[in-house]
């Protein structure tokens, strides 16, 4: 294999592929990228076993063939590598190296046999249809951050991707939760996704897909089946296999009938969370939020360090109410919040607590109150 | 060279026998009278409760420990001899010893002479740092004026007070750090009273296995072994940049104990690093609902413990040992702090559900550490599990109703399993 190749397109590539590529992991062919030349095209392909990207780069290639070389230290090197380069990598079959030089700079590569890298098996996919990259930056960006961290409850440690019913009509949904908020996003449903079966892809996958969808035209072919999702763009492939485990039934989680409405400027108050918070240093801070008449004081006591409070005029119509939140949480879900105000909906102190943007059901997240 | 006399308290100069009461129990060290920092541990304390409220047991090797397949957690000296050791499995202590009085402990009067004995100590100085129920560190630095006497001959009081009031004996290691108070009071036991100066420091260590450094367990001696450590003269050989490198943090102390160096100060109430409650079946178990039922109990026990001193943890560990003795342990971090039993019992039962069923195990245990104060656990609700809101307040009424009617006045039918 012989190829030449713009230094800007290899990092691309090559920065997708690394990023895949497990950091920590016990077999070496695993840390290495897989480079595929045919035509004039070169593709690079990184697994976990979980996850596979393959990325293609327009090339020269004198010499077609295959090798696989440490994805980290081949990222490292092109980045390092000076603007505008054109990159040659040249394979010594008989070495077992791959040359990679650059102007003046010149690298002797390990390689590894590419019959030794892991083909992740080929899926028949049930449904396969477009999305938009801003539809689907949407649904993952503004769930993920209620994603689940506890390994035990793994099947929490993805976001639960599928066709719902919202008033009658079917939408594309993504939901995530720790069992202490949940985030529910809806999209309208593209064309084709109706035979869509549910799948929770999981958290890795869901920050991998993220760097195909920063352009606004981009359009995303989406393949899903019972085991497996993939994303494609021209150039990028991005395949996942998703959790096996059933999400819990979150339908039942969502507050119906909260009647006691907050509006409130939602960058106002996530500050003002922020400044009361600070006070105190454990891990969860507790927010007490007091409701009345158009008014919300925000308080924060901290036994050892102190305490903090903050009055904000806010549209609140209903009794009286004292009620605890995590700092945390009430931050994250506010930061959600980015044209109108953000409406909380509660029932008592101790009950979910439901949070949306103004009028808008396509956006809602639930947190659960804490204690105070 | 300074002299005490250990019957009648009176502070001489040298001799082999007291001046005042002709006894022959004289202590005598050329820094007695400059040393502050002490070890107090009780001699076979359980055991010596027990032959203190039953005479009939004086004369007999007693163990104390549960059931046939218990473990020894004391042996008195007369059982000592046979060879009886702390933690030795009962069924291998009652083979060197058969004649041996097996007595099952009873925790709440060990705890009771425990309070006793620190109230003596809380006469001589605040600075108590209790280890165990039988076992303190003392710091008596600047009590002298205080109390018109050296801190050694307020020790040697504090052990005859011991012995006089509550006929229970003890052990007096006396120095001028805790690490080479406790080596002290390990020195002369039992009724022991042993000094270590600061002259004599270097070369009372040198011989001496690392081993005797608290904390160090088999492996930590297997990785000194390998290092070709296997004394502290051997120790002092290596430089801290070395030991550093090569042992972490652990380095840097071992190169400051090597010298007989501990800058740790007599804290009082250290606080529970963890709270766990185990026991060891008379037969071995695999069933899952008689598993089940034990780890319920075990989880009520610790949650009771974490009530009673208002104090909860971050952090559940499911221990089980299998019948080949090797132990299994799990543990699982909670998004937020619990002392509830239901809590801690739903977290282990999880890890338990993980491993292998039907392995046969001989032991359960549960525990609850990263302690923090009781106001912090609790507090936030659970969108999956709807029920814990109920099921947690249930708790909190039962064990309002056991308050005041009693232990047993309500319980879960699982704990009758």
């Amino acid at each position: 294999m012989k190829i030449s190749i713009e230094r800007a397109a290899l990092l691309r590539a090559v920065a997708q592929a690394q990023s895949v590529v497990e950091r920590r992991n016990t077999i070496p062919i695993l840390a290495n990228v897989l480079i595929e030349a045919e035509g004039d095209t070169v593709s690079f392909r990184a697994t976990d076993l979980d996850i596979e990207v393959v990325d293609k780069a327009p090339a020269k290639v004198d010499r077609a063939g295959a090798t696989t070389v440490g994805a980290v230290t081949l990222h490292e090197i092109v980045r390092k590598l000076p603007d505008g380069a054109l990159v040659e990598l040249t394979e010594d079959a008989a070495a077992g190296r791959l040359e990679v030089r650059a102007g003046r700079s010149h690298f002797s590569l390990a390689t590894l046999p590419r019959e030794d890298f892991p083909v992740m098996a080929t899926s028949e996919y049930t449904a396969n249809f477009s999305a938009k990259a801003p539809a689907l930056r949407r649904l993952f960006d503004k769930s993920k951050f209620a994603i689940s961290t506890e390994e035990t409850r793994y099947y929490l440690n993805g976001v639960y991707f599928h066709v719902a019913d919202a008033g009658g009509t079917k939408m594309l949904r993504a939901v995530a939760t720790d069992g202490h908020r949940l985030a529910r996003i809806d999209e309208p449903l593209p064309e084709g996704a109706e035979a869509m079966p549910g799948v929770i892809v999981p958290r890795k996958t869901v920050g991998e897909l993220r760097k195909l969808l920063d352009d606004d035209e981009a359009v995303i072919a989406v393949s899903v089946s019972e085991t497996k999702i993939r994303f494609a763009t021209p150039e990028i492939t991005l395949t996942s296999k998703v959790i096996d485990g059933a999400f819990p039934d979150y339908a039942r989680v969502i507050p119906e009938g909260n009647t006691r409405r907050l509006e409130v400027d939602a960058s106002d108050f996530a500050k003002a969370v922020d400044r009361v918070a600070t006070v105190s240093s454990e891990r969860s801070r507790a927010v007490k939020l007091q409701l009345d008449e158009d008014r919300l004081i925000l308080s924060v006591t901290a036994p050892d360090s102190g305490n903090a409070e903050e009055e904000l005029a806010v549209a609140y119509g209903d009794e009286k109410l004292e009620i605890g939140f995590n700092a945390k949480y009430l931050l994250e879900i506010a930061s959600q919040v980015d044209r109108e105000n953000a409406v909380f909906l509660f029932n008592t102190a101790g009950d979910p607590t439901l949070m949306r943007e103004g009028d808008d059901a396509s956006a809602v997240y639930v947190v659960m109150p804490m204690r105070v | 060279m300074p002299a005490l006399c250990r019957d009648c308290l009176t502070p001489f100069e040298t001799g082999r026998r007291c001046p005042a009461c002709g006894r022959p129990r004289v202590l005598s060290h050329p820094e007695l009278y400059d040393l502050a920092i002490a070890h107090m541990d009780c001699d076979a304390f359980y055991a010596s409760v027990e032959k203190r409220d039953n005479p009939e047991l004086r004369d007999k090797p007693v163990i104390i420990g549960g059931g046939k397949r218990g473990v020894v957690s004391t042996a008195c000296y007369i059982a000592r001899i046979k060879g009886v050791r702390s933690a030795m499995p009962m069924f291998q202590a009652l083979k060197l010893c058969p004649e041996a009085v097996v007595v099952k402990g009873r925790m709440d009067v060990y705890a009771a002479v425990s309070r006793q004995i620190r109230a003596m100590m809380e006469d001589l100085t605040p600075a108590i740092e209790p280890l165990s129920l039988d076992e303190a560190f003392l710091d008596l630095s600047g009590t002298a004026r205080l109390h018109g006497k050296p801190p050694a001959v307020l020790l040697a009081g504090l052990v005859r007070r011991m012995k006089t009031d509550l006929g229970i004996t003890g052990s007096i290691g006396l120095s001028h750090n805790k690490f080479l108070a406790k080596i002290a009071s390990d020195l002369d036991k039992p009724q022991g009273f042993a000094v270590i100066g600061r002259a004599e420091t270097a070369d009372f260590l040198a011989d001496k296995p690392v081993r005797l450094i608290w904390g160090i367990g088999d492996a930590g001696q297997q990785a000194l072994d390998k290092a070709g450590i296997r004394t502290f003269g051997d120790l002092r050989r290596w430089d801290r940049e070395a030991l550093t490198a090569r042992f972490g943090s652990m380095g840097t102390r071992l190169w400051h104990l090597a010298r007989g160096e501990d800058q740790r100060r007599v804290t009082r109430d250290r606080g529970a690093k963890s709270i766990s409650n185990e026991t060891t079946f008379s037969d071995d178990i695999s069933d899952p609902d008689l598993l089940d039922g034990h780890l319920w109990r075990m989880a009520e026990k610790v949650a009771d413990r974490a009530k009673a001193k208002s104090l909860a943890g971050r952090v559940v560990t499911l221990k089980l040992k299998k019948r080949d003795f090797t132990t299994v342990t799990r543990r699982h971090a909670l998004p937020d702090p619990t002392q509830m039993a239901d809590r801690i019992y739903r977290c282990a039962r999880g890890l338990m559900d993980q491993l292998p069923a039907g392995t046969e195990y001989r032991l359960i245990g549960v525990g609850l550490s990263e302690i923090v104060p009781a106001d912090l656990a609790d507090r936030e609700g659970n969108l999956l599990d709807p029920g814990e809101a109920r099921r947690l307040g249930a708790e909190r009424a039962a064990d309002r109703i056991r308050a005041k009617f009693g232990e047993d006045a309500i319980l879960k039918g699982r704990a009758l399993r």
